[in-house]
Order: C-alpha cells, then structure tokens, then sequence
C-alpha cells in the first residue's frame, strides 16, 4: 500500500461500494477495499492511505475505524467525530439545534419511567421513540397516546443492554406520507429524492424513491445539517410539515443511496460526487 | 452460474463481482457474501445486527 491510495472500508459491498469504486476506477484512482472485520490497529503508528472512504455498515466497527484511523494520521470521511455525532440520535438533535438548524423537538430520557414523565410534561403525543443508535427505521415506534406509550416503553425496560434502555423521543410532526433524501458531497448538495412509503419512509422498509427537485431552501437546510454535525458526506432525511416548513429529522455519514440514485437518473452522478470528494480530500 | 449453499439453487453470478458483494438467491431469498473470485465462491451472509445501518 503506498499513500497515493485511498481507503475504501467496507464489510458489506452494496451497490453502493460497487458504484463508487466503479467511479474510482473511472478516474484512474488506485484504492484498497478492506473488510473492517479484519481490520485492527495498534495505539501509535502511521498513515497508509491519501484519504479513506469508511463505508463500514456496523456502526460500531466504523467510529472504532475512524477513531483507530485517524489516530495513525489518516484522514477519514467521514471523520470519526462526525460518526460519533451521526451514529447516536441525541448527539444529532443536540448539534442540530445549537447550529438553529429546524428539527423536531427531542428528549433524552434516562429511562422508560423518565421518558413517560417527558412525554406527559413536555413533547405530548404523538411522539415518536426511536433507538439511540439504529438505522433503516428498525424499531422507531409512533406513540400516539399515553396507553401505547406505557406499553413499548414497558419493553424498552426489558431490553438488555444498559444503553438500550435510554429513551430517545422526538415530536412527531404531522406531514404528507414522504420525507426528503439529501446527498451531500464535499459542500454541495448533489441530489434529492422523495421517499413515499408508511409514516416511516424508510426504503429498508419498502419506501419508494422517486425524484425531488433540489431548491436553494432544500439544499441550504441539507448543508446547514451536514455542516451541524460536521459530515462532508451525508444523507440528510427532511421532512415537509402541513405548512410547508422543512426539519431534518436526521442526518446518515455513511448514506446510502442506490433508491436516490435510480430516482434521480442521469440528472446526477451520486457515485461519482463521492469518488470526486474522496480523491479531493486525499489531495488536502 | 454458482450454488446457493442454503437451498442449493443456482444464483446468477454477478457480471464483475467484487470479495464481499452481496447477491441474493432468487429460490430462498438468502443472502450471500461473495468470499472468492477465483474460483467464484459464495458463502451466507451475516445476519443482520442492531448497529447496521447507514
């Protein structure tokens, strides 16, 4: 390995790894794919790579990557502080409220009892209870009255894992059976869709993607996000409220986008934003 | 062409298939993990865990 190669971290490649190192391989950039599963690092030593995508698909394995990267001087995209930032939900709230970026009202309760309290005595119902650290809409729960509440919360308290036991909350705001999918690439947002699907878009879940065009507004609300969180890639999930106004509900730095991608068509090259990106920050 | 090892279907080969691609068994819907090019080797995939995601 010689530092005029990039990093690609992967366990799983999706279509998406597969359209990125296509694009790398398009522009002539040498890379190494590595399975993070087989990946270790000491506590001192020095870069190999110009820059590292880390497309690692276990959230854990890719901030403890970024960390163990960025420790031996490489750089990350995304770097592990904006993982850490992306990977846990209350982190997010917390980074996109301090940066006046519009999104939901949250709560972090330190259990089901506390959450109940929260929910009776400051977000109300509907609310919405999402794991701290999930993705693809796995377990994100709709309350719609105390009754229902009582009843997951109950099972929250029964899950094992200490961490699993805090309650991430946010207000549910009422909105068209859509959210809005933002790439962002290095700066500039690259491509939107719509997803349609159940009140969870999600298209883990079946949402369906179709194309959305990409305003000044959309695309300044998508930066500001990533900015917040401090994500040069990033898929940024928007919501549309009954009167138009737009909250990001989240923000993913290691985004997928094969559903944005066959939304958009030929009107953008998502793979290709990222190849560009990744080239660029090895030359930094 | 390759063989699912869960149900001994045949799966498609990917047209340039790349170590740890994902291609799924149109006969029991598992998902395999490519493990080798050369010869083509498929083995199933990890289940998923909580932290996956994006």
């Amino acid at each position: 390995m010689s530092r005029d190669r990039i990093g690609v971290i992967a366990s799983r490649v999706r279509t998406e790894e597969k359209s990125i190192m296509a694009a790398l391989d398009a522009r002539g950039a040498g890379y190494d794919c590595v399975d993070a599963r087989t990946l270790w690092r000491g506590d001192q030593g020095a870069p190999r790579w110009s820059a590292v995508l880390n497309r690692e698909i276990a959230a854990s394995r890719a901030l403890y990557t970024a960390r163990s990267l960025e420790a031996h001087g490489e750089t990350v995209v995304n770097s592990a502080a904006a993982t850490e930032v992306c990977t846990d939900k209350w982190r997010t709230s917390l980074a996109l409220r301090a940066a006046g970026v519009p999104s939901p009202p949250a709560v972090i309760a330190m259990t089901p009892q506390a959450a109940l309290a929260a929910l009776d005595e400051q977000l109300g119902y509907p609310a919405v209870l999402k794991p701290l650290v999930g993705s693809w809409g796995r377990m994100v729960s709709l309350l719609p009255d105390r009754r229902t509440a009582q009843t997951v919360l109950e099972y929250v308290g029964e899950r094992p894992a200490p961490q699993a036991r805090l309650v991430y909350l946010q207000r549910f705001v009422p909105k068209p059976d859509r959210d809005i999918r933002v790439l962002v690439a290095g700066g500039a947002a690259v491509a939107a869709s719509f997803r349609t699907g159940e009140w969870r878009t999600n298209a883990a879940l079946g949402g369906r993607s179709s194309h959305c065009p990409l305003g000044p507004d959309l695309a300044e609300l998508a930066l500001a996000a990533a900015r917040a969180v401090g994500a040069e890639l990033a898929g940024v999930d928007v919501i549309e409220d009954e009167a138009g106004g737009l909250h990001v509900l989240e923000v993913n730095d290691r985004v997928e986008f094969a559903g944005l991608q066959s939304a958009v068509q030929g009107r953008a090259d998502v793979a290709g934003a990222v190849a560009d990106h990744i080239i660029a920050a090895g030359r930094r | 062409m390759i063989t699912c090892p869960e149900c001994e279907g045949r799966v498609a080969a990917p047209e340039e298939p790349r170590v740890h691609e994902i291609v799924e068994c149109a006969e029991c819907r598992s998902e395999l993990e490519v493990v080798g090019l050369d010869p083509l080797l498929v083995a199933l995939a990890p289940e998923v865990e909580e932290d996956w995601g994006e």
